[in-house]
């Protein structure tokens, strides 16, 4: 090998790279950048440490070790869980087919697990932005259809359900889903009616959208259920479902306004002189050059309100209509079984939260990939 | 010939069917006009009803003895008062309530908020999965959730769970510890206030001085030594008079100190835990609009990190966090009402069980609803007081 002395060219000599300092790199380094980088970081990560060495194994005791997976009773399980006490997923197995479709004929409960994969089955298709456009509100139409038939009954041979047996999961997503679909044009159209040139068309809309949005959903749902059937001329009965229904659209429709008024500010004055210069009218106007910028502007906040009222149905168990909550209450009522509600409570929050992330995660997607051009 | 040409070419006046004035106008008054017939239709309806139904319309029941018993009361209460007081109680409940949680959820929020956007992975990560979890979950489940917990799950008082010394845990409630009453403490609370105001002024002048001459003073340290130190010393001087009213176990039951019931501390904690989860995301959204430049700008105008955030972030963040943070006010203030599904006696729950004894459900929905717009407009109205004054003064 030449040598830097016989040579006296210094570049010949091969350098081997050295590793670097172990402290800026792998592990320790990363550790030391994100966990022990200051004094005050290194105080907060060993406080939360020792939070996590002592909240998880409890946990993992409780719903793991300690836990009894099967058992014929209430009794047998507590029996079989011994001092400390573990979590009881015995009560999850017996009860998780009620909790997910409540007093739906037993015989018949293929229906509302057929309806919750149709609407599973819609959401995700919604997500592929390839079929936005005039194919997905046929998709939700057809979706629609195929769930009124398969929970109503009374065709194709399926026997007829009376509104008061559909409970659980359908419930919530039928509230949702159908609160949505149809407060949908009216939030337009109460969005439209706060941006008009007209006075009184003006008052009204703002008047029913600040007086919704003033008070909880509560007093809408008492409302409906208490004063819609004072309403109606005698004789008119009203179903109870269909009653906790409208709430949810006259409810949602306020919010949704909201959310598209600020689509409906977005829009360049421009655009609206462009249509006027061409000689639109102002439903023309409206629908061929407001509306599907002002939407596709306000997607991801749309979602987001979806999801609100999503969380929001569950309200229904103070009107006394059993949706995923009003099950599970219904379960945790058992005498066979009493005083598992923890478990019970942790299964239906991870049922609402899976749906809620799911969809929240989309939103966030969405907004990242609407603002790309204003990132720019 | 002239003035025929100019008449000519005066663009005409459009048949009225075409003109867009009188189209509105025309428009307008249908309008109207469908709105007004299908809320009298609603009405008449609704007083034909009343009638057949045999309840009487009006704000009478007001003044009859309520008879219902209310778990818990921040004023005097008994089932022999009127309907209109029981309202009042549970007015006073679901103020008190809101109140302290919008104080306590602000504070959890702006906590995980940052910690959200610390340095530290391991914080940021705990803050993220905090919020992940709590905000994708309905509110109602998990009022029920830390009720049943609290309700069922806690032991009797006599294995009352401790999780600081004095502080009591079990299905009747929590108990905690409270100061005996003192002499010293009315001059504690005027040190207090003096101490206040003092701060304030020293800000104050210090603010002008430094404006005048270029000279910082520690104001922040001399306005939190007036603060703290004043009562303090008070405090001292009056021989530190310290007696606190410690909970003790009698019989089946705890005595002194001061209790919480498990339906206000589930009420509570739900809903702090909730909207905390959503302010964090404000929070956060809000400091991560400041830009970056301005961070850059500030550590090259060599302000310390503090000063950073006190003068550059924190103004420009607030622009944008005030706004969305007075609608998770006002949904928290709502979201209260959700009292009645654990049994706390909130305005709903107590407009409820009236509804129920006396019929009167127009009158009862109308009277909630009255109240809780009036609390939306003055959260509003507060709020928009505070926006206008960290809002962007443009020249």
């Amino acid at each position: 090998m030449p040598n830097i002395m016989t040579t006296g060219i210094a570049h010949e000599l091969p350098v081997p790279a050295e590793a670097p300092p172990p402290r800026t790199h792998g592990p320790i380094g990363w550790l030391r950048a994100n966990l022990f980088n200051s004094l005050f970081n290194t105080v907060l990560t060993l406080v939360a440490l020792y939070f996590l060495a002592m909240t998880i194994p409890p946990v993992i005791r409780w719903a793991l070790i300690d836990a009894v997976w099967t058992a014929p009773s209430g009794q047998a399980c507590r029996g079989a869980m011994g001092q400390e006490g573990g979590a009881c997923w015995a009560f999850i197995g017996e009860k998780l087919r009620f909790i997910l479709f409540g007093r739906f004929p037993y015989a018949e409960q293929w229906r509302p697990l057929v309806v919750v994969v149709i609407f599973v089955a819609l959401i995700l298709l919604s997500c592929d932005r390839r079929l936005w456009g005039r194919r997905l509100p046929v998709l939700w139409l057809l979706g629609l259809a195929a769930v009124g038939v398969l929970m109503w009954g009374g065709v194709f041979g399926l026997s007829t359900v009376d509104t008061m047996l559909w409970s659980g999961l359908p419930l919530t997503l039928i509230f949702s889903v159908v609160g949505i679909v149809f407060a949908f044009p009216f939030g337009i159209l109460l969005a439209l009616g706060r941006r008009s040139r007209l006075p009184a068309v003006r008052a009204i809309s703002v008047g029913y959208i600040e007086l919704v949005r003033g008070v909880p959903l509560i007093t809408v749902l008492f409302m409906a259920s208490v004063m819609l059937p004072l309403f109606l001329p005698s004789g008119f009965t009203i179903d109870k479902l269909l009653r906790a229904q409208i709430a949810f659209i006259l409810f949602a429709a306020a919010y949704l306004a909201e959310v598209i008024r600020g689509g409906l500010q977005a829009i360049p004055t421009g655009q609206i002189e462009a249509a006027d210069a061409l000689g639109l009218g102002y439903w023309q106007r409206t629908r061929l050059i407001v509306l599907p910028q002002a939407l596709a502007m306000v997607i991801p906040p749309l979602v987001n309100t979806f999801i609100g009222t999503f969380k929001d149905t569950s309200l229904v168990i103070i009107i006394g209509l059993f949706d995923l909550l009003g099950t599970v209450n219904a379960a945790l009522a058992d005498a066979n079984w009493q005083g598992f509600y923890v478990e019970a409570y942790v299964v239906a929050a991870a049922i609402y939260w899976s749906f809620c992330f799911f969809m929240s995660r989309y939103s966030q997607i969405l907004e990242r990939e609407f603002n790309k051009s204003r990132r720019r | 010939m002239a003035s025929d040409t100019a008449g000519a070419l005066r663009p005409k006046r459009p048949p009225p069917w075409h003109d867009p004035a009188v189209r509105g106008v025309v428009f307008q008054i249908l309008f109207v006009a469908a709105v007004v017939a299908a809320g009298g239709f609603l009405v008449h309806n609704t007083l034909a009803n009343l009638e057949r139904q045999n309840i009487a319309t009006g704000f009478g029941f007001l003044g009859r003895e309520a008879a219902f018993g209310i778990g818990e009361s921040l004023i005097l209460y008994s089932p022999a008062d009127s309907y209109a007081r029981a309202f009042l109680v549970g007015l006073t409940n679901t103020l008190y309530v809101a109140a302290l949680g919008i104080v306590l959820a602000t504070i959890l929020g702006t906590v995980m908020g940052l910690a959200r956007l610390s340095s530290n992975w391991l914080i940021a990560k705990l803050a993220q999965i905090y919020v992940e979890t709590f905000r994708n979950i309905p509110l109602a489940l998990q009022l029920f959730f830390w009720w049943g917990l609290l309700r069922w799950s806690a032991p009797a008082p006599r294995q009352a769970w401790q999780p600081l010394a004095d502080v009591f845990v079990s299905n009747r409630g929590i108990v905690f510890p409270v100061p005996r009453e003192d002499p010293a403490h009315p001059w504690m609370l005027l040190a207090l206030v003096i101490g206040i105001v003092g701060a304030w002024a020293i800000a104050r002048w210090a603010r002008l001085r430094q404006a005048r001459t270029g000279r910082p003073f520690p104001s922040g340290w001399a306005g939190l030594a007036l603060v703290f130190g004043l009562p303090l010393a008070v405090f001292l001087a009056a021989g530190a008079p310290l007696r606190l009213d410690v909970p003790a176990l009698h019989g089946f039951n705890f005595t002194g100190g001061t209790a919480v019931s498990p339906e206000f501390a589930a009420l509570l904690f739900g809903l702090v835990i909730y909207t905390g989860s959503f302010i964090a995301e404000i929070v956060r959204a809000g400091i991560l609009a400041v830009s970056w430049g301005q961070s850059e700008a500030a550590l090259a105008l060599g302000l310390t990190a503090w000063q950073r955030m006190r003068l550059v972030v924190l103004p420009q963040a607030l622009r944008v966090i005030v706004p969305p943070m007075t609608s998770q006010y006002l949904s928290l203030t709502k979201n209260s009402s959700l009292a009645v599904i654990i049994g706390f006696p909130d305005l709903v729950s107590v407009a409820n069980t009236t509804i129920n004894q006396t019929g009167q459900a127009v009158e009862g929905i109308a009277m909630i609803m009255a109240v809780y717009l009036a609390i939306s407009l003055v959260i509003s109205a507060l709020m928009n007081l505070y926006n206008r004054a960290v809002a962007l003064v443009e020249r």
